[in-house]
């Protein structure tokens, strides 16, 4: 997996590079759907069309998402897929693509939902600040939470899958995995594993298992 | 649409006539105030000029001032110099927690690796902090107290003179010399009483570019007699406490503009505090869940900090910036640490209420139609936010102070 930025043409400028230099002016495509979201539930919308829900985030760590989908039961695509946020710009613009990513077309099936990464939305958005994709983009997350509460749903026990990972943080749903890429990305104190993922900062308890983890891929990678 | 710049904490434009005084250092008379030539006299004596200016209005003596090149420079020469300079003398240091950032890392690293001992006074509810707090605190090995004189981003006015006073008192009676009162005075240069013998401050900073100055260009008012340590080394400029060549354009435009804002405050503060009050009074009014950070009535004339529930500060800022008007936040989102602002957080405010505040600072420029504007432009954008947003905040927290 590689952080690198897509370089989209007259947006090279709009995103942080990867040496740190800090930038705040997001795409176009971002502004585009930062000011015309798409697919948020409307405010008196009936819930019982929905036959899957996902959840993640809390408004301490400054972002929430839910999801609601649709699932066509035979083919098991996404029909419709809603979403409301409590967060910055480019929270709202990672979300409002991700939702016109997986109902496009068709629809894409559960399983090819399962694997959407932040990566493919952010790609998509032609870049965003480097110290913002770790925090905002929440949809992947909160997609697969909606999958397998389908399946829940629908009495399909055996294809729930858990996360991978083992999430350290239930509140900020920060896997092992997601401290493993920010140790990778040169974060080696707890303040710097926080600055790109949130971790603990709604949740504190959580925070001596964080610090063990980072010692741990401290040592593993960088000896 | 025309820009309406409602950020004048952050920075104020530079005042045409202070431009018009700083030109001839940056053209004709370039030279160097250590010259011992004729171009060279010129310079140094506009930096005396400027010096005598400035005391005139601080009510301190020319030879009490130190330029610098920011406020942050001259907060961490009076924190780091004094302490160092003094830490034989005792290792305990009073501040308060919503400090500027410049004093509150400055601190926080002589707690951290100098050895010093560090109480930090939380305000009240409404982001005042109650001077017998301070004095509760202070101890005989107490060597400095630093409270900021207006909280960059609530507006609060703390008690400064009461403080001083208070620490006055504690020398007197315990017959120690030792301890000094430093305060940040960065935004209240603009609009409130300098005077230091009033005030009861033994140090004082403020710059340049937050009361329509040049940037690069801050100062540390010290009373004679107080002993500081340097952060550099170099030639003899500034009684060596801040070597290097003299910023000469920036030390006049700050004179100029300190001069200036000083001149103005009265009518200014008059203004600027019925337009304040009707923006406030405005978004209360018409935006339900909403709350006022920090006091109502000891508070700068400029300042509005509102909280709007269930909503994140940066995106409502960014649809702000889209209508052409220009505020600032205390989310997480638009800080580097990616933390909210620890001054909202210190009213004993939860997280979401932080991350949703903004803050709108008026200045000169501001006018009536501004206000009008921007009162009119944002109900429609707080109300598309809250339709795409899940949360709902505690009714508790969003009863105005």
């Amino acid at each position: 997996m590689t952080h690198q930025l897509p370089s989209t043409p007259g947006t090279q400028g709009d995103v942080s590079s990867y040496d740190k230099s800090q930038s705040w002016f997001y795409t176009d495509v971002v502004k585009e759907h930062f000011f015309h979201p798409q697919n948020f539930l409307e405010k008196d919308a009936d819930e019982t069309l929905f036959n899957a829900i996902g959840k993640v985030g809390s408004p301490a760590c400054g972002d929430e998402l839910r999801v609601w989908m649709q699932v066509d039961p035979n083919t098991e695509r996404i029909l419709s897929f809603k979403w409301k946020t409590f967060g910055c710009g480019s929270a709202i613009a990672s979300t409002s693509m991700a939702s016109v990513m997986v109902t496009e077309n068709g629809g894409i099936t559960l399983e090819q939902a399962r694997h959407l990464k932040p990566q493919d939305i952010m790609e998509r958005l032609g870049g965003l600040p480097q110290r913002k994709f770790h925090c905002s983009v929440l949809c992947d997350k909160a997609l697969r939470d909606a999958v397998n509460d389908y399946y829940r749903r629908s009495n399909q026990f055996d294809k729930i899958v858990t996360e991978a990972y083992r999430i350290i943080d239930p509140v900020s749903k920060v896997t092992d995995h997601d401290i493993e890429e920010a140790v990778l990305d040169g974060a080696i104190t707890l303040e710097a594993v926080q600055q790109k993922t949130k971790v603990g900062i709604g949740n504190a308890s959580c925070l001596p298992a964080v610090e063990e983890l980072i010692r741990f891929y401290k040592e593993k990678y960088f000896g | 649409m025309p820009e309406i710049y409602l950020d004048h904490a952050a920075t104020t434009p530079l005042d045409p006539h202070v431009l018009e005084a700083m030109l001839p250092y940056l053209q004709e008379e370039f030279g160097n105030p250590s010259s011992f030539h004729t171009k060279g006299k010129r310079a140094a004596d506009a930096i005396k000029q400027a010096r005598e200016t400035i005391a005139t209005h601080l009510g301190a003596r020319p030879d009490e001032l130190i330029f610098t090149s920011s406020a942050t420079e001259a907060n961490n020469l009076a924190i780091l110099g004094y302490a160092r300079a003094h830490k034989h003398l005792g290792n305990h240091i009073i501040t308060t927690s919503l400090e500027h950032h410049a004093v509150l890392e400055t601190i926080m690293r002589l707690q951290k690796k100098e050895g010093f001992d560090v109480t930090y006074i939380k305000p009240n509810a409404q982001g005042l902090v109650d001077p017998q707090d301070v004095k509760n605190a202070l101890h005989e090995n107490t060597i400095f107290v630093s409270v900021m004189y207006v909280n960059n981003e609530i507006g609060t006015i703390q008690p400064i003179a009461e403080i001083g006073n208070i620490i006055h008192a504690f020398k007197q009676e315990k017959q120690i010399s030792h301890l000094v009162f430093h305060t940040d005075a960065c935004q209240a240069a603009g609009y409130l009483d300098m005077h230091v013998e009033k005030l009861h401050v033994d140090i004082l900073t403020f710059n340049g570019s937050k009361i329509y100055g040049p940037k690069g260009i801050g100062l540390l008012y010290a009373k004679r007699g107080i002993k500081l340590e340097p952060l550099m080394f170099g030639g003899p400029q500034e009684k060596a406490l801040r070597p290097g060549t003299e910023h000469v354009a920036g030390i006049i435009g700050l004179a100029k503009a300190f001069e200036m804002v000083q001149a103005t405050k009265a009518k200014e503060t008059i203004r600027l505090a019925a337009l304040r009050d009707t923006l406030i009074q405005g978004i209360l009014t018409t935006i339900p869940k909403t709350r006022l950070n920090g006091d109502a009535k000891n508070r700068l004339c400029n300042n509005v900090n509102i909280s709007f529930m269930d909503i994140e500060g940066e995106a409502l800022l960014l649809y702000l910036d889209a209508a052409s008007v220009f505020a600032s936040t205390g989310s997480a989102c638009t800080s580097a640490s990616l933390e909210p602002s620890h001054v909202i957080l210190s009213l004993g405010l939860p997280y979401e209420v932080a991350h949703g505040s903004l803050r709108f600072t008026l200045g000169h420029s501001t006018t009536e139609s501004d206000i009008d504007y921007v009162l009119a432009t944002l109900p429609p954008l707080v109300e598309k936010l809250r339709s795409i947003s899940p949360v709902s905040v505690d009714e508790k927290y969003f009863t105005s102070v």
